[in-house]
C-alpha cells in the first residue's frame, strides 16, 4: 500500500551520522564558520530578533493610534517609532530574511552543491548585516531616527536633528552585505549545479532566488550610492539636494525609488520561491504551468526597474512620465497573477495535505491577492492621487510584505524546520498560531483599506476622531498577531529539544534536499548526487517508492 | 532512501591530482575558475550601477546647470588629466601583461609586472593627490572651506560647488577603488613570488585584473566627463 | 453631515464622483476575482484532501490555451484600469481656465494662504462652491503635500518650486485639509480646514480684505525692493518689461527659449544669472534669502495683474456678476497660457 510505503519513508532513519550540528560545538565552530547551513542558522536567528525589535515598534504605534488624540507617547518618539519599524522591518528583516536564513541554507542543497561558491564572501556578508544592524541598535539606544524609513531630502538633510548619518550608513553597510549574498547565489546558480541538474530541473526556489540576486545586484549600489551622496549632503550642506542653493530634492526620491522599488521584490520574489515550494510538497504535484512561473519570476525582476516613479504621481513628474509609469505598473501586475494562478491550478487534481506550510501557503494566496489587487488601485493614476501617503498605501503593502513575506517566511520555516534541526515542530500548535496570524493579520490591516479611503493620511500621531473605530480594531487586531507569532517561538525551541525526530523526509516530498539527511552532514551529500529526473517528479518517486516496496 | 532519489556518481577515479588551491566545495579547478570569473564579473556589473548613480545625477545637474558645469571643468588641469589617464592605461597593460605570466608560470615576470601596476596606480593616485591640494587651497573644497567665488559671474559659484561635489565624490570613490586594488596587488606579489600561481591556477590573477581594466575604464569616463566638458 | 464612523469619504468636488466610479468599479471586479481564487483554493483544498487513496496527485499537463489566458486576459483588464485612472487623472491635473487663484505656502507646520484679494489665513482655507479655484504652492521648508480628502485631491509641495493644483467644490460645509507627506515633528497637526461657502456668503468674507489686493501688495513689495528702477516698463530700460511677460515665450542669451511660467519668474528672481534674456546684461542682482515665500507669490500674482503694453482687443473671461472678484490673475490665465502640470525646473 501506497500510505504505508509513504510511512516508511517518512520515519525510517538510518543511523545518525555525523552532520553540520554536531561536527563542532564551540562558539568559534559558528562565528567563524563558512559552512552554509551554519551561516544560514546565524541569519535565522538574527532576522528573527529583529522582526520581533521592529515588532515592538510596531506594536507601540497601534497602541498609540487607539485612541485620536496623540496621548501615549510624544509626537517625537511616535516619529522615531514609525520610521525605526520601517528600517528595521525592511532593511534588518524583510530583505535579508528569506534569501539570508532559507535561500543560504537550501539553496546550494538544491543544487546538490556541496556549499555557495564564495563560502567566505557568505561569512563576510552576515558580519556586514550584523554591523549595519549594531548601528541600527546603536540608533536605537541613543535617540532614534525620525526622517521616515525613506530619508525624503530636505528633510533628512537639514531639518532632522536625528541619528540620520548612523542610520544611513547602516542601511548602506547592510545593502552590501545583500549584494553579497545576491552575487554568491547568482554564481553558485550558473556554476555549481550538480550533473544533469539542467536550468529547467531546477526547482522553482531557485528561479525565483536567482530573478531576486539579479534585481539586488542591480538595484542595491544605487541606493548605496544614493546614502552615500545623502550623508555627503548631510555632513557639509554642498546643495545637492537643498533647492536653495541649487539641490533637487526630487531628485533624490527618484534615485531611493530605483532602488526601492525594486526593492519590494526583493522582499516578495523570495516568498513566492517557498510558496512553489510548498504548493508542491503539500500537493504532491508538479506546479502547473512550470515555465509560465520560472518565467515571471524573471519577468518581474525585468520589469521591476521600470516602475519606480510610480511613488511620485502627486510629487510634480510630468503628466506623459506619470502614464508611462502607470502603466508599467500595470505591467508588472501580470506575472504576478501568474503565479496566483498557477498555484491555484497545482491544487486541482492534488493530494492536499493540511499540514501548517500549507495552511501558511492558502494564507499567502489569500492575502498576497489582496495585497495584489490593490496595488492595481495604486498604480491607476486618478485613484493614486487620493490613496497616495494613506493608510491605503499601509494597508496595500503591508499585505504584500506581511501577508506575503512573512507567511511564506512561517511557510519555509516550518517546511524547513525538520531539515534544518532533525526534530519536527508540534502540528496541532503550529496549526493554531497559523489561523491566530491569517486572523490577526486581516483584523490589523483589513480596516485600514477603509480608514485610508476615507481620509487618514499615513504617519500620523494623532487623528480625527471619526477614524478611530477602524483603528481601534486594527489594533485589537494586531493584538491577536502578535500573540501569532510569538508562539511558534516558543514552540519551535520547544521542539529542538522534545520535537519528535524527523527521518530524512518526513513530507514525502521530491527535492534534494530532502534526498540527503536531516540535518544534512557538512558537505551536504554523502556522494555528489546526478540529476536525471525533472523538477517535482512525484509521479517517479512515487512509483520508485511501490518498486522499492515490492522488492 | 538515499539510493532510490540519488543515483551516486560512477566512482570516476579522481584523475586531477588534488591541488592545493581546489577549495573543498568545487569538483576541480575549472570549476572554481569559472566561478571566480563569473562573480568578478557579476560584481563588476554592481558596481557599474553603483557609478551608475552618481553618473545619473552628474548628468542631471549638467543639463540644469550647463554654465556652472563648464566653469567648473575649466578649472581642472587637462594636462594633468591626460598624463594621469596615460598613467592608468600603462597599468592597464602592465597588468594584463601579470596575467599573462602568471598564466605562463613566469614567476618572477608576475612579481614585476604586479610591481609595476602598483607603481603606475601609486603615480595616479599621489597625483590626483597633488590635484586635491591644489583645489583646496584654490577654496574649492565643497562644504565650510568653500570659498572660492567665480569672478565674472558670481551667481554661478553655488553651481560650480555642486560640480565640485560630483568632482570630488566621483574622482574620490574612484580612487578609493585604486587603493583597495593596491592592497590587493600587494597580496597578489607575495602569493606570486611565493609560485601560488601557473597554467591551472591563475584565476586571483585574472579576476584582479578584470577588477584593475574596470576602474581604469571608469577613469576613461571621468576624465572627459569632468576635465574636458567645457 | 459628517457621521461618528464613516466608511466612506464624502464627495465634494467635481472629480470625487469619477475617483470614486474608478474606485468601486476595482473594488468589485477585484473583489469578485480574489473571490473567485478563495473559492477555488479552499473547494480544491477540501475536494482533493490526502486521504488514503488519494496519497497520489493526478498528473495534468497544463494546456497551454489556459497559460495564455490568464496571461492575456488579466493583462488587458489592467491596461484598461490604467486607460481609465489615466483618464481621471486628465481631469485632476488639468485647471480650468476661469479658475479662480489661491497661493499657499506651506512651512513646518502650517498651511498659509493668500487670496488675490488680499485676504490672508492660516490651516483655513475659504472658497466659492461650484467655481474652480487653482492653487499656486511653494514650501518654505521641506517637503509637505495638500490634500482635500473630500476633493480626492492631493499635490506634494516642494521647496522652492512652484506646484499647483485645482478643485471645484460642489457642496458648501467645512472638510478636512491634512499634510499627506510627512514633515517632521508636527506633521499630524499640519491640518487645518477649507471652509467652501456660497458665492454671496463668500463675497462677504471677501469683502473684510484689509491689506489691498495680492496684486497691489505684490506692488509694493516691487517698489520695497526697488525693483522698479531697472524694470520701468520702457523697452530701453536696463530690465526687460514686465508687463505681459507672464505665460509668454522668452528668448534666452543662450539661444533658448523658455516660458516664463511661475517657476521661471521665481528663478529669475532668486538667481537672475541664470537664464538672462535675450538682449540685456547680467546685471541683476540675486534676491536669494531676502524675499519670503509669501512676498515671492505676492510679487507672481503682481506680474500676472500687469496688462500686456499693447492692449489688443482680446476677448476676456465673461465676468460673472457676482465676481468682482474674478482675480486679475484669471485674465492672465489666458488659454495659450494654460500648460496641463507646472513642469518647474524638472529635469
Amino acid at each position: 500500500m501506497t500510505s504505508q510505503t509513504l510511512h516508511d519513508v517518512r520515519f525510517s532513519e538510518p543511523p545518525r551520522t555525523r552532520n553540520y550540528l554536531n561536527v563542532d560545538y564551540g562558539v568559534f565552530s559558528w562565528l567563524l564558520t563558512r559552512d552554509h547551513k551554519r551561516i544560514g542558522i546565524l541569519y535565522l536567528i538574527s532576522v528573527t530578533t529583529m522582526f520581533f525589535v521592529g515588532g515592538f515598534f510596531a506594536f507601540m504605534m497601534r497602541l498609540e493610534l487607539l485612541t485620536p488624540e496623540g496621548d501615549l507617547l510624544t509626537s517625537d518618539t511616535y516619529n522615531k517609532f514609525f520610521t525605526l519599524h520601517g528600517i528595521v522591518m525592511i532593511f534588518f528583516f524583510l530583505i535579508p530574511a528569506i534569501p539570508g536564513a532559507l535561500g543560504n541554507f537550501i539553496l546550494p542543497i538544491m543544487l546538490g552543491a556541496k556549499d555557495l561558491a564564495f563560502p567566505r564572501i557568505n561569512l563576510l556578508s552576515w558580519y556586514l548585516y550584523t554591523i549595519g544592524a549594531i548601528f541600527g541598535v546603536y540608533v536605537i539606544v541613543t535617540g532614534g531616527v525620525d526622517t521616515g524609513w525613506t530619508f525624503y531630502t530636505p528633510f533628512s538633510t537639514q531639518y532632522s536633528n536625528t541619528k540620520v548619518f548612523a542610520t544611513t550608513l547602516g542601511a548602506f553597510i547592510t545593502g552590501f552585505s545583500s549584494i553579497l549574498t545576491g552575487l554568491n547565489f547568482i554564481v553558485t546558480t550558473h556554476r555549481m549545479r550538480a550533473p544533469g541538474l539542467t536550468w529547467f530541473r531546477l526547482p522553482l526556489f531557485v528561479w525565483s532566488m536567482y530573478a531576486t540576486s539579479v534585481i539586488i545586484m542591480l538595484a542595491t549600489p544605487v541606493l548605496a550610492i544614493t546614502l552615500v551622496l545623502l550623508m555627503v549632503e548631510r555632513t557639509l550642506g554642498v546643495g545637492i539636494f537643498d533647492p536653495t542653493i541649487g539641490g533637487d530634492p526630487v531628485l533624490y526620491q527618484h534615485l531611493f525609488w530605483f532602488y526601492s522599488h525594486p526593492a519590494v521584490y526583493i522582499m516578495i520574489l523570495p516568498a513566492m520561491a517557498v510558496i512553489s515550494e510548498c504548493v508542491a510538497a503539500f500537493t504532491r504535484k508538479r506546479v502547473f504551468g512550470y515555465t509560465f512561473v520560472a518565467y515571471s519570476s524573471l519577468a518581474i525582476a525585468f520589469l521591476s526597474f521600470l516602475v519606480w516613479a510610480h511613488h511620485l504621481f502627486v510629487a510634480g513628474i510630468s503628466l506623459y512620465s506619470a502614464m508611462i509609469f502607470s502603466f508599467a505598473s500595470m505591467l508588472v501586475a501580470v506575472p504576478s497573477a501568474i503565479k496566483i494562478f498557477n498555484w491555484t491550478a497545482t491544487m486541482y487534481h492534488a493530494s492536499v495535505s493540511w499540514q501548517t506550510p500549507m495552511l501558511y501557503v492558502m494564507g499567502f494566496i489569500g492575502l498576497f491577492t489582496i495585497g495584489g489587487v490593490t496595488g492595481l488601485f495604486l498604480g491607476a493614476l486618478g485613484i493614486d492621487v487620493h490613496v497616495h501617503d494613506t493608510y491605503f498605501v499601509v494597508s496595500h503593502f503591508h499585505y504584500i510584505m506581511v501577508g506575503g513575506t512573512v507567511m511564506a517566511y512561517l511557510a519555509g520555516i516550518h517546511y524547513w524546520w525538520p531539515k534544518i534541526t532533525g526534530r519536527m515542530y508540534p502540528e496541532w500548535w503550529a496549526r493554531l498560531s497559523a489561523l491566530l496570524v491569517f486572523v490577526g493579520f486581516n483584523l490589523t490591516f483589513f480596516p485600514q483599506f477603509i480608514v485610508g479611503y476615507v481620509g487618514m493620511p499615513r504617519r500620523y500621531h494623532a487623528y480625527a476622531p471619526e477614524f478611530q473605530v477602524l483603528n481601534v480594531l486594527s489594533t485589537a487586531g494586531a493584538t491577536v498577531l502578535a500573540v501569532g507569532y510569538l508562539l511558534p517561538m516558543i514552540y519551535l525551541i520547544w521542539s529542538l529539544f522534545y520535537g519528535r525526530k524527523a527521518g530524512s523526509n518526513p513530507w514525502g516530498a521530491v527535492g534534494l534536499e530532502w534526498a540527503t539527511t536531516s540535518p544534512p552532514p557538512l558537505e551536504n551529500f554523502h556522494e555528489t548526487p546526478v540529476v536525471t529526473w525533472e523538477a517535482y517528479d512525484y509521479p517517479a518517486f512515487l512509483k520508485a517508492m511501490r518498486e522499492t516496496q515490492h522488492v | 532512501m538515499s539510493d532510490i532519489t540519488v543515483d551516486s556518481r560512477e566512482e570516476t577515479p579522481h584523475a586531477h591530482h588534488h591541488h592545493p588551491f581546489l577549495q573543498h566545495h568545487f569538483e576541480d579547478l575549472g570549476q572554481q575558475h569559472e566561478a571566480s570569473t563569473l562573480g568578478m564579473w557579476v560584481f563588476v556589473a554592481q558596481e557599474i550601477l553603483f557609478f551608475g548613480g552618481i553618473f545619473a545625477a552628474y548628468a542631471i545637474y549638467r543639463t540644469m546647470y550647463p554654465e556652472a558645469w563648464s566653469a567648473g571643468a575649466h578649472h581642472q588641469n587637462w594636462f594633468i588629466g591626460a598624463v594621469n589617464t596615460a598613467v592608468l592605461i600603462g597599468s592597464s597593460l602592465t597588468m594584463a601583461l601579470a596575467v599573462w605570466a602568471a598564466q605562463t608560470s613566469r614567476r618572477m615576470l608576475t612579481v614585476w609586472m604586479l610591481l609595476a601596476t602598483l607603481i603606475l596606480g601609486s603615480i595616479f593616485v599621489g597625483v590626483k593627490g597633488y590635484e586635491y591640494y591644489d583645489h583646496i587651497h584654490h577654496g574649492l573644497l565643497p562644504g565650510q572651506s568653500f570659498t572660492y567665488v567665480h569672478a565674472e559671474n558670481p551667481a554661478l559659484t553655488p553651481g560650480i560647488q555642486l560640480f565640485m561635489v560630483f568632482y570630488f565624490s566621483m574622482t574620490g570613490l574612484h580612487a578609493l577603488h585604486m587603493i583597495v586594488g593596491a592592497g590587493l596587488l600587494l597580496w597578489f606579489m607575495y602569493r606570486a613570488w611565493r609560485g601560488d600561481f601557473g597554467p591551472e591556477y591563475y584565476a586571483p590573477v585574472e579576476i584582479m585584473g578584470l577588477y584593475w581594466h574596470f576602474v581604469d575604464i571608469v577613469w576613461i569616463f571621468l576624465f572627459p566627463l569632468l576635465y574636458l566638458s567645457h | 453631515m459628517k457621521s461618528d464612523f464613516p466608511l466612506f469619504p464624502e464627495q465634494a468636488s467635481t472629480v470625487a464622483g469619477s475617483v470614486d466610479t474608478l474606485y468601486i468599479t476595482l473594488v468589485v471586479v477585484t473583489g469578485a476575482v480574489s473571490l473567485l481564487i478563495w473559492i477555488a483554493v479552499f473547494y480544491f483544498a477540501i475536494k482533493y484532501r490526502r486521504r488514503p487513496d488519494n496519497e497520489l496527485a493526478q498528473e495534468i499537463e497544463p494546456p497551454m490555451a489556459l497559460e495564455l489566458a490568464w496571461t492575456i486576459i488579466p493583462g488587458i483588464i489592467f491596461i484598461g484600469i490604467f486607460v481609465w485612472g489615466a483618464w481621471v487623472f486628465f481631469r485632476i491635473q488639468r485647471p480650468p481656465d476661469n479658475a479662480l487663484e489661491v497661493y499657499a505656502t506651506g512651512r513646518q507646520w502650517m498651511w498659509k494662504f493668500q487670496h488675490a484679494t488680499g485676504q490672508r489665513e492660516i490651516n483655513t482655507l475659504h472658497v466659492p462652491v461650484n467655481r474652480p479655484v487653482k492653487i499656486t504652492m511653494a514650501s518654505e521648508d521641506v517637503v509637505h503635500s495638500l490634500w482635500f480628502p473630500s476633493f480626492r485631491v492631493k499635490r506634494d509641495v516642494l521647496p522652492s518650486r512652484y506646484a499647483t493644483m485645482w478643485f471645484q467644490a460642489t457642496k458648501t460645509g467645512q472638510f478636512h485639509i491634512f499634510c499627506a507627506e510627512y514633515c517632521g515633528t508636527e506633521h499630524s497637526k499640519m491640518i487645518g480646514s477649507v471652509i467652501v461657502m456660497d458665492p454671496r456668503e463668500y463675497q462677504q468674507w471677501l469683502a473684510g480684505g484689509p491689506e489691498g489686493s495680492l496684486a497691489s501688495q505684490g506692488e509694493r513689495v516691487f517698489q520695497k525692493f526697488a525693483c522698479n528702477t531697472c524694470h520701468t516698463g520702457d523697452a530701453t530700460a536696463r530690465g526687460p518689461v514686465l508687463a505681459g511677460l507672464y505665460g509668454k515665450q522668452v528668448m534666452l542669451t543662450s539661444g533658448n527659449v523658455v516660458v516664463a511660467d511661475e517657476n521661471y519668474i521665481r528663478e529669475s528672481i532668486l538667481n537672475p544669472q541664470a537664464k538672462i534674456a535675450s538682449g540685456f546684461q547680467a546685471i541683476m542682482p540675486t534676491f536669494q534669502g531676502q524675499v519670503s515665500e509669501e512676498d515671492l507669490l505676492k510679487l507672481l500674482a503682481y506680474l500676472k495683474s500687469l496688462t500686456p503694453p499693447q492692449p489688443q482687443s482680446r476677448p476676456l473671461a465673461p465676468e460673472s456678476p457676482a465676481s468682482l472678484i474674478q482675480s486679475r490673475g484669471a485674465r492672465a490665465t489666458s488659454p495659450a497660457t494654460a500648460s496641463p502640470v507646472n513642469q518647474g525646473n524638472q529635469p
